[in-house]
Formats: C-alpha cells, structure tokens, sequence
C-alpha cells in the first residue's frame, strides 16, 4: 500500500551527527582528522587586517605636508591609542600650539609627506570558527574548515528563529502539557530552557533577560513570534533574525503538548550540553531547526529507523483541526473513499484517541510518533 | 508518432504528486485514473521519486493495472506490466527566494530589489557596499539563506566597477551551496555597470552561471528593470522551479524531458485558446506558486507569483494580503489570532487537508486572495496586454483592493479556466466557481471551467510527445464546464435593478448587491441581457446584448454584485452577505446544492 502522511520529525536518543564548520573567510584550520574537540573549541581562525585611517594631519596642525614629518610625534610603525597625539607644532612663543589626535588605536602605518597625511591601521580582528558540537574531526577543508562527528541525541523542531545557540538544557514547565509563565522563570543563565506547551511573548522575553541562550517548547502562538522577532514572517526561511535567544518550536502554533517522547529524551538530558540552531527553511531541501546533544561515548543502542508505514496499531498525532494536537492510535485503515465534513472524499484512518474516543481523520493529517 | 497505447504521466508539485493513466481504446485516447500522494521533498525521504512511486502506487490500486517494476516506473511495457510512455512534470522545487547585491543601498541596491519583487521573487537578502557589515559577515549571511539566484546590479553606466568586483569577491568566497541538485550552478543575474561584466565574469569563474542583461540603473535618474525581471522569471521557470532532491534519478525515468509545471499547463492553456476562439485566462495555483496564464488576441503570456500558494507559500499570501483581507471572505466568525495560528500550522506541514467546514472556507478565502494578487502580479508583469498600467510598480500593485480590474480588459475576456488543488479538487464545483469569480471579477459574459482532475500540466507534457492525443484527452476528460457568468460593470445602490435577463423560456432581473443562480447543462441556450443605464455588459453602458451562453456543472451565474466588488464594511452585515452569495449557488459546505 502506498504510504500517504506526513513524515515526522526525528527524535533520538543516539545518532551519527555530522556538523560542517566553515570560516567565512580563508584562514587557518587549527584542527587535524583525529582530533578530539569540545563544543568551544576553536577550529579554523582568520585574521581580517584592521581598517586603515587616513588621518590629515598636516591639515590639523597647519603645516605644509612637506614639513609633517619634523612635527610627528610618534614614527612609523608606532603603536598608537585613541587620542594618543600624532604631531604638534610648538607655536610662537609658547602660544598658538597645535596638536593632532589619533581619533583610533592602532598601529602607524605611513606618513607621507607629499599628502600631509598619516595612516593608521586599526589592530587586526580574529575571526573564529568553533567546533559547535563536541565530537572528532573527520575531514579538515584546507584554509576553510573542519567536519565534527559525534554520536549525539537528536531532535528536530518544526520550527524556529534565531541562529546557533549553546547552553545546558534546563527544564522550565514541570510536565510536557504546562505553559511557560513569565514569573517562574529564575535564574537561566547560560542555559537552554524546555517548556511545554507555550509561552507568551513575555514569557520568551524574560527568559533572553535572564540569559537563556535558546528556548525549545511545544507551541507558541503566532502572535508571540511576531512580538519576539517584531515583524510577520512571509516565507518560512529562518536563522538570521537578530533575536537573544534561539527559539525551537517542536510541534506548531498555537498552545500544543510537546510530545511525550521529546520531552522524556530532554528531560533524560538535562543538565548536558546542548547546540541548538533555530535556522529552518520550509521548502524543498527543506532545514528544520535542531537540537543535539553529544554523547562521550556511543550508547550502543544505535539509530532505530524511524518508522515509516501508517499501519493499524502505529501511534499517530492528528495535526489539523477539528483534533489538532490529538494523540492516539490507529484503529481501523478504510481502504475506500469516505465522505468528510467538507464532502471532500478522501482517505481517511480510524483513530482511538488516548482518552478513549474514536475519531476519523484523513490520513494526510495524521503524523507519526515514533516510539 | 511514437506507438504508446498505456501513458503513465506524473505532475510532482511542491506539495502533492499526481499521477495519471491515459490508455488508447478503440482507437481513442482517453483518461482511465488518477492516483496521488505527498510529495517527498523533506527528510526522511528526500527524494522526489518516492512520491512518485506512491502515486503510481496508488494508480496501480485504482486501476488493477501493474506500471511499477523494478522500483521505479516500468518503460518500455513488459507484457500488461509496465507503461509505453512515462512523463513527468514538476514544480516540486517550491518558491523563489533571491539574494540581491548593488552598490548603494538608496540607488542601484533599490532597485535591483524592486526587480527582484517584480518578478515574484522573496529577496531574502540586500548585500551593498554601504550596508555596515563587513566582508565575513557578508559571506555568513550568504552561505546560511541558500538563495535560488543572485540578482548582481551597480554602478551606473560608466560608473562604478571597483565595487562590482569586491561585491563579487564576496560572493565567490561564500560559495553558496545550491538547496538541491548537487552540480546545479547558481545562476548569478548580472544587471549592473556594462564595463565591469569581463571583471565580474573572471572572478566569478565556473562556479556560477553567469548571464548578462542590461543595466538596471542605467543613470541616477533612469531604471530600466523590464530585462532583469523577465530574466528571473525565465531562469526560475526553466531552472529552478522544477528541480527537487531526486530530480536526477526522476530524470532517467522519464520518456522524454521533465517539464516545468507552468511551461507545461502553458502549452494547454494555448491550445484551448485556439479551441476556443475567445480570449482566455487561466490559472494553476498550487502549494508554492501561482500561475497566471492569458491569452488575449494573438497574445500569450504566462506568469508564475512564486511565492503564492496554498501551503509553503500560504503565510506569504497571508503577510502580502494582511489578515483582515483574508477574513472578509470568511461568512463566519474566526479571530484573527486564531485564523494566523492555523495558516502557520498549514505553512509546516503542508501536505495536511481541511477536515472541518470552517477549515474548507478558511483555506477558500485565502486561495481568493493569492488569485487576486496573482492576477495583479500578472497584470505587471505580463507584455502586451491591453489596457496595462505599464509605470505600476509591485507596491501600487499589492495595495490595491479590487481584482485584477483596470490591469487588463476582463469585459473582453471569453473564458477562465481554474487549475490546482484548491480549484480542481474543491468538493462542489460551485466553490471553484465562486473563488474565481470573487478573485478576479470578470466583467460582463464569462464562461468558466475547471480542470476537472488537475490533470492540464501531464497533457501539457504529453502534448510535446503526441499531441493528438493530450487533445482528445483534453477535450474529452480535462475541462469541465462550470457554467457562465454575467457581470454587470456599474455601481448601484442595494436592491436598485441592475439587469434585466432572459435565458431561454426563463426571465427576470438582477439587482444591485444579488448573486443569482440558473441550473442550465453545458448546451447553449438563447440568451437577451439588458442592463440598466450606467450599467454595460460588453455592448457598452446601458446596451442590450443578445447572444446564446451556456451552463456547466454550475449552471449561469446573474452577479449584481458590481465592479469592483465592495464587501460590507460592517462585519456582521458582510458576514451575512457572504452567507446569502454562497449559498445562492450552491457553495456552501452542508448547505444545500
């Protein structure tokens, strides 16, 4: 029988990650394949050659450009801070003295006196890429990069905002079905809070204020993403809104229960660290948001293939109203046609809802839940 | 003409594989199935052939015939198994999303963006010389957004060229990796300073497919956006859009060539044009884009909105049309918070389909606004129309309230034809019907149709394999007439007369603000419309118009609604209103037929 869902997110306990680091410049790979590496550790570092200030100093102290150089106070080469003076004149008499300041720290880098100005080079910034997962290197890219490997914990959101984060994963709701509110959050600094089914856009302030570096939780409502990143989101393309803390969504919109299986293996994790990255895209060679927890060593238990056919028995999320959220099992597979409340005909699944009651959904809306 | 008696044929849309089996009987091609499924373009699958085969999977069930073999579809036919012809067309690759470089953010950069918009393009990102990040930034910003294409303008014509090349640096060492088939070069849209292109094109090197238009920003004071706009809009139609992870494994299935969706329902749209003898509108709207298909006298023109649809793109329609735009086609009640909720929901899991009422009409009044503004957008776009404002820019064009009215001569129009899942599968015919008229408010005599499986992208590949038979297949199985519309263009107040109409034996009036509907089958009937003074139904205002029309699955359809159409501002009113529209033909999901 064809296969006719949606496909779920992966959540496990144990898989094969691999993470690409690349610098956004050409610069030098710190790393070898063999090496073990923290989540801090820096792989590949550049150095990007300080902005050069052209400074008209001749002008500033009113001299003729040829005469600059027997009024410069500092020579070439010399390290210079912000108002440190460049040159001077003594004046007439002690009076009428002029100087020139360096409006930059750095390093003197020419004095010409054809222009009467002299250029300072701002000292050279580093720029550095981390391993963001603890792990081995597997393959360096010469001048760019490394690949980190690590067996680790997995879990895909559905959707995020905000870039790469790294804390220790905190639980913040005490079950999988409570909200996050606003004053129950304490001290988080550093840390990568997992709530339940919401959060309000106060809630998800107060928690960037309180140093949380990502926020993972069931559900928030439309409306407070559009507080927290201040504008509509057309097209589902993510990661570079400049937000404090990294938000994960791991089922929808809305107010939504996380899944108890995400939530036991977060709750099985806390305390370690996490890297999390909220960047999703939602199209094809589609980026989901996610969360990963390494392991120091293998737990031997291996990545389960996630299960893939809707069959009788599997246990399924309806994810469209009217039981949007409902979780349950799969009862009966009618292989005809049946009429639903739009009169559309369609495929449809008999579900045992976990209280009990046994609804119909189209099969198109049902996801699996794995374990 | 190649002998094939059994043609499978798939469409791989952004969201949903649709496959179709056509059999020669007695001499005559015909249709004989239809099975479909998710498409398989995210983990853990990947791969666009695994929607395939589970559509072909499920035309096996629907026709007790064998088509798969080996894993994959069966070509040439080994005995009963297997199929003749295999076809593919495909839009799987969703939207368009474009990162634009330019010099100054107030000059050049501006108005690569307004290109960019116009071709229907999300700029996700500016990239200028002047925008205050510094060069590694730029690169990071690049490598994480992944953009289909790059949109490179600057300098005016004897400008600057400097800065073309340290932009172009910048993109060389991002290197952006393309979101799906490994190999595909990025194409880089080159629209600035002409002296700078040999520069550009050295250090940009093989690592991405270069093309050349004119300057965009030819001076300060002139911008010459029509060649760098249809430029995207080409690239996209033939490149991007039809690529998917799994395009090549799909693309040594096929029989012939994998065709773009639009290029395919384009060559449909054409030939029923010419069937018909009318001017004729068509449209595709899918899950990430919407197709705009005219032809009016000689003139054809195809525009896809690429971030238009009706699940990836439906939070796009509800960021460009607002809210309140979407719930004034709604005739009951939903919060605004609620209604938001439930758009995202669909936007991450788009395969899902309403189940409820209220879902069904919420996803009907959003499909009426991505049609509305696709329209605009192919009214900007489009070459040679009549009557288009040429100097509209995409803001003037998304502003505005009404259809399509005023962007092209809809009195003249002769046909629609609605295409797309929200059309083509809507569960009464009578909701395609109104979603189209209410999108995009044809004036006077309409006829409108629908594709009545959403088959017209697999006949439009067919028809470049045997044309004879995507025709019969077309004629016979394919268009399904919904009936005709009269539109009065006038304003009036409510309840004041606006036509008086005979159709047949049958006679009566139409008044301001009434939606009326005549059951008449698709045979043509003796028809005589007299609108009131200020009122014209294609003769001219106040003149009687004679003539035979017909009805269709719907039947004739008396609109006395106006042009453009105004909508209750009291939303208690409006909502009653909507309720008496949709119900009055039949629309209403659970009401009466």
């Amino acid at each position: 029988m064809p296969v006719a869902y949606t496909p779920g997110l992966r959540v496990t306990a144990d898989a094969t990650f691999r993470a690409l680091r690349r610098l956004p410049m050409r610069g030098e790979v710190l790393v070898r394949v063999g090496d073990a590496v923290s989540a801090e550790t820096v792989v590949a570092r550049a150095e990007r050659p300080g902005n050069l200030h052209t400074v008209r100093v001749a002008q500033m102290i009113q001299v003729e450009p040829q005469e600059l150089p027997a009024h410069m106070a500092v020579g070439v080469g010399a390290v210079v801070q912000e108002a440190d003076v460049l040159a001077r004149t003594q004046g007439m008499w002690g009076l009428f003295k002029s100087e020139a300041k360096s409006p930059v720290s750095g390093t003197v880098e020419e004095i010409n006196a054809a222009s009467g100005h002299v250029r300072i080079r701002e000292a050279p910034r580093r720029i550095e890429t981390v391993a963001h997962i603890a792990g081995r290197v597997t393959e360096v890219i010469a001048g760019e990069g490394a690949v980190i490997e690590a067996r680790a914990a997995l879990v895909q959101g559905i959707f995020g905002v905000g870039g790469e984060r790294r804390g220790r994963l905190k639980l913040a709701t005490s079950s999988p079905t409570d909200r996050l509110s606003a004053d129950t959050i304490g001290d988080c600094s550093g840390c990568v809070l997992v709530a339940g089914a919401g959060a309000s856009g106060e809630a998800i302030r107060r928690a960037a204020a309180a140093g949380a570096t990502g926020l993972v939780v069931g559900a928030v409502s439309d409306e407070a993403l559009r507080e927290y990143v201040g504008y509509d989101i057309g097209v589902a393309i993510t990661g570079q809104e400049n937000v404090p803390l990294a938000l994960i969504l791991t089922e929808g919109f809305g107010e939504l229960p996380m899944a108890q299986r995400t939530w036991d293996l977060l709750a099985s994790l806390e305390g370690q660290l996490a890297a999390i990255n909220g960047a999703t895209q939602i199209r094809a060679g589609v980026i989901r948001p996610e969360i990963i927890v390494t392991h120091k060593q293998t737990t031997g238990a291996g990545e389960s293939e996630p299960e893939q056919s809707l069959v009788i028995g599997v246990r399924v999320r309806i994810i469209r109203e009217p039981h949007f959220g409902a979780l349950g099992r799969v009862v009966e597979l009618p292989p005809e046609l049946i009429e639903i409340e739009t009169e559309s005909h369609v495929r449809i699944a008999v579900v045992e809802l976990d209280g009990g009651e046994r609804v119909r959904a189209p099969r198109a809306n049902l996801e699996l839940i794995q374990g | 003409m190649p002998d094939a008696s059994r043609i499978v044929a798939t469409d791989c849309g952004s969201t949903t594989t649709k496959a179709i089996l056509i059999e020669r009987v007695k001499g005559s091609y015909r249709l004989r199935g239809r099975g479909e499924a998710p498409t398989t373009v995210e983990g853990p699958f990947d791969d666009v052939t695994v929607g395939v085969l589970n559509a072909v999977g499920e035309l096996e069930e629907v026709t007790g015939e064998q088509f798969l073999r080996d894993g994959r579809v069966g070509t040439p036919r080994q005995g009963d198994a297997g199929a003749d012809l295999y076809l593919s067309t495909s839009s799987a690759g969703g939207g368009l999303q474009m990162l634009v470089t330019g010099v100054v953010k107030t000059m050049t950069a501006e108005s690569a963006q307004r290109a960019a918009l116009g071709a229907g393009a999300i700029v996700i990102d500016v990239i200028e010389v002047d925008d205050g990040r510094e060069d590694h930034e730029r690169v990071a910003a690049i490598r994480s957004i992944r953009p289909d294409m790059i949109l490179m303008a600057g300098g005016t014509e004897g400008g600057a060229v400097q800065q073309l090349l340290d932009i172009t640096e910048v993109l060389v060492a991002a290197d952006p990796r393309p979101r799906l088939t490994k190999g595909f070069r990025l194409p880089v849209i080159y629209a600035g300073n002409s002296a700078a292109i040999d520069g550009v094109r050295q250090v940009l090197g093989d690592h991405f497919d270069l093309i050349a238009v004119d300057n965009l920003r030819p001076t300060l004071e002139r911008e010459h956006l029509g060649p760098a706009r249809e430029e995207i809009h080409r690239l996209f139609l033939e490149h991007v859009m039809a690529q998917a992870p799994g395009y090549d494994k799909l693309l040594t299935w096929t029989s012939a060539p994998v065709m773009s969706t639009p290029r395919a329902v384009g060559e449909m749209v054409q030939l029923a044009a010419r069937e018909e003898g009318a001017d004729v509108l068509a449209v595709d709207i899918g899950g990430a884009t919407t197709d705009i298909f005219s032809v009016f006298g000689d003139q054809f023109n195809r525009t896809v909105s690429a971030n238009l649809g009706m699940s990836y793109s439906v939070s796009n329609v509800m960021a460009e049309a607002g809210v309140t735009n979407i719930r004034r086609w709604l005739p009951l009640p939903i919060a605004d918070r609620e209604l938001r909720n439930r758009l995202r929901n669909k936007m991450i899991r788009p395969t899902t389909i309403p189940q409820s009422r209220e879902d069904l009409l919420l996803e009907q009044a959003v499909a009426r606004e991505a049609l509305r503004l696709a329209l605009a957008h192919h009214g900007a776009l489009a070459s040679g129309l009549k009557g288009v404002q040429q100097a509209r820019t995409m803001a003037d064009v998304f502003t505005q309230t009404a259809g399509g009215a005023g962007l092209m001569d809809l009195m003249s129009l002769g046909l629609i034809i609605g295409s797309g899942g929200i059309l083509s599968h809507a569960p009464r015919r009578a909701q395609a019907a109104l979603m189209m008229i209410d999108a995009f408010q044809p004036e006077g005599i309409t006829r409108l149709a629908v594709d009545s499986i959403f088959m017209m992208p697999q006949l439009g590949v067919l028809a470049s394999v045997l044309p004879e038979a995507a025709m019969e297949v077309f004629r016979r199985d394919c268009l399904i007439p919904l009936g005709t519309v009269i539109a009065p263009v006038g304003k009036a107040k409510e309840g004041e007369t606006v036509m008086a109409w005979q159709i047949g034996e049958q006679s009566g009036e139409v008044k301001a603000g009434q939606l009326l509907l005549l059951r008449l089958g698709a045979e043509e009937v003796e028809a005589v419309f007299e609108p009131r003074r200020g009122h014209d139904v294609g003769e001219g205002r106040g003149k009687r118009w004679q003539g035979q029309v017909s009805g269709g699955a719907v039947g004739v359809i008396l609109d006395g609604r106006g042009r453009p159409l105004e909508l209750p501002s009291d939303d208690d009113l409006r909502m009653a209103k909507l309720d008496e529209w949709v119900r009055a033909i039949g629309a209403m999901p659970g009401g009466e037929r």
